[in-house]
């Protein structure tokens, strides 16, 4: 697995004296889905603010597509193609649907890429064209979750970082989500996929990683973990 | 001079008065709305443009210029006093605020209060130059009379009502400069940005929008605005001094608490609501109880809408 497009080893990050991340180590490979699960505060959301260089780490390697991101502004990671989806979605609720869309390509110049992927995002979620000029605080939490999502691709992302998607959405969209997902993923898009929803992110990946109170647990294939004794009992329910 | 013409002339230098309090209070709400600080040394910077103005008007002679070539010095000065003033707002946030943005407020008003107090002396510092248009510098904190140098026919011909250049020119410079900030904010790529970071700064940040540049952007168009007041300010009232920035900061402060603070139609209806106000207060009561009225005004916004005429009444945080 050299070929990982993001590797992360043993990050340590925290808020002032508290240390949420204790050594965390993943790594996602090109074209794969990952998903990194774990319950409140285990620090999922953490890591992925972390590689975004919105929250500064204090030990360990981030790298992506072979470069190192400590250091680099988050504008400068976003320019390199590693994109997150925040958790509570977080659209701009007082700036219309499109005009959410038009932000996520901020950093791009291409005109003509730029019309290609708002077709591609108007394809993939119709109701964001039927609400384009609707303010996004308007819209529904599984609408707003797919315009966040629907941003996120705007800017051309390589590699896609999902905080938690299903929280608080409608289960019927959580499927239509989940199934956007799959779709992009087939159609190239890496994606490394943080839940609470265990078992919907494990049917999703390939992989998958178990954080607890700021480290990774357990590790393995997908189809491994959801029969993880240890992991049926702690995420599964069963 | 009959009762409604008095009417009707302090409307007029309210409503010119109250333009340039707009301006200012522009300044205000721009840089409330991006990081929620009241920048305590806006007026400040605004009073140093108008120090500017008066440097140049001095250095070129221009009270000696053709009447053609003096339009010209207004322009000049126009352009200097903005970019002098959106540059010096700039470096405050550089180097003053900057590096507090994940402080607590209070440290970052406390900042900003700091750099009011920098900039009063700075500009009672400038008044001491030895300039004849700052009668040698020899009081520094005196005022200093700016010269009259747009032309004070009444376009009115023999009306009692007097409209003058003065009164045209503060029109013609603050309506398409809020035309044009309106335009940028709700239309260009950078006021696009500048939304995004007052909403949610972190989004932004996760959107690749470069947050401490745009906020940077807000400081420089915030502190130009204050700059094209100045001069506007200076032309009409032919008075400056280093103590002006407190005054007129005030006024444009309660106007754009007024108005409804991070709101920019707000800070223009605050502004022409305490342009107004004060000239009729002067008017019709006394001018020295024009300052209670004011800031009682605030007082009473303060407890009875403190989100002003059009801020929005509820806050969006998630």
């Amino acid at each position: 697995m050299s070929d990982a497009l993001l590797e992360v080893s043993e990050l340590r990050c925290g808020y002032g004296q508290i240390e949420v991340l204790r050594g965390v180590s993943l790594r996602v490979a090109q074209g794969e889905i990952v998903a990194l699960i774990g319950s409140n505060g285990a620090g999922k959301s953490t890591t992925l603010m972390a590689v975004n260089q919105v929250i500064k780490p204090m030990a360990g390697s981030i790298r992506f597509a072979g470069e190192s991101l400590i250091g680099l502004r988050a504008d400068e990671v976003v320019q390199r193609g590693l994109v997150q989806v925040p958790e509570g979605r977080r659209v701009f609720a007082r700036m219309t649907v499109l005009e959410n869309l038009v932000l996520g390509a901020y950093l791009r110049n291409d005109h003509d890429g730029i019309a290609t992927d708002m077709h591609r995002v108007n394809d993939l979620f119709p109701v964001l064209k039927e609400r384009q000029s609707q303010l996004a605080g308007t819209l529904s939490g599984g609408e707003q979750q797919m315009l966040a999502i629907g941003r996120a691709l705007m800017s051309r992302p390589r590699l896609l970082m999902m905080d938690e998607p299903s929280m608080g959405i409608a289960p019927i969209l959580v499927t239509r989500i989940f199934q956007a997902i799959q779709q992009l993923n087939q159609e190239g898009l890496t994606v490394l996929l943080v839940e609470q929803n265990a078992r919907g992110a494990l049917k999703l990946s390939s992989r998958g990683y178990v954080i607890e109170t700021g480290k990774v647990t357990i590790e393995g294939p997908s189809h491994e973990l959801l029969n993880d004794d240890r992991i049926r009992a702690a995420y599964l329910g069963d | 001079m009959q009762d409604y013409e008095v009417f009707v002339q302090q409307l007029i230098t309210g409503l010119s008065n109250g333009m340039i309090i707009a301006l200012i209070a522009l300044g205000y709400t721009m840089v409330y709305g991006i990081i929620e600080l009241i920048n305590f040394a806006h007026g400040d910077v605004f009073m140093l443009g108008a120090f500017l103005a008066l440097t140049l008007l001095g250095a070129f002679g221009m009270e000696a210029w053709s009447p053609a070539w003096k339009f010209a010095g207004v322009i000049m000065m126009l352009g200097g006093s903005a970019l002098f003033c959106g540059g010096l707002n700039w470096t405050l946030d550089r180097v003053a605020y900057r590096s507090l943005r994940k402080a607590s407020k209070l440290s970052l008003l406390v900042s900003a209060i700091g750099c009011s107090f920098i900039c009063t002396n700075l500009g009672l510092f400038w008044g001491g130059l030895p300039m004849g248009v700052f009668a040698g510098g020899v009081s520094a904190a005196a005022p200093k009379d700016f010269p009259q140098i747009t032309p004070q026919t009444n376009l009115l011909g023999e009306s009692a009502i007097r409209i003058t250049q003065a009164d045209v020119m503060v029109f013609f410079v603050t309506i398409p400069l809020m035309i044009g900030l309106v335009l940028l904010v709700n239309r260009s790529r950078l006021g696009r940005a500048m939304r995004a970071v007052a909403q949610d700064s972190t989004a932004a940040e996760l959107m690749g929008i470069p947050v401490d540049r745009v906020i940077g952007m807000t400081f420089f168009i915030g502190g130009a605005l204050g700059g094209f007041a100045s001069v506007v300010y200076s032309l009409y009232n032919n008075t400056i001094g280093f103590q002006m920035g407190y005054r007129a900061g005030m006024d444009a402060f309660t106007a754009a608490v007024l108005g409804g603070i991070g709101s920019l139609p707000g800070a223009v209806l605050g502004g022409l609501t305490i342009g107004c106000v004060r000239a009729m207060s002067d008017q019709y009561l006394e001018s020295r109880w024009t300052n209670t009225i004011v800031f009682g005004i605030l007082v009473l916004i303060l407890i009875f809408r403190p989100s002003g005429l059009l801020g929005s009444t509820r806050r969006e945080k998630v």
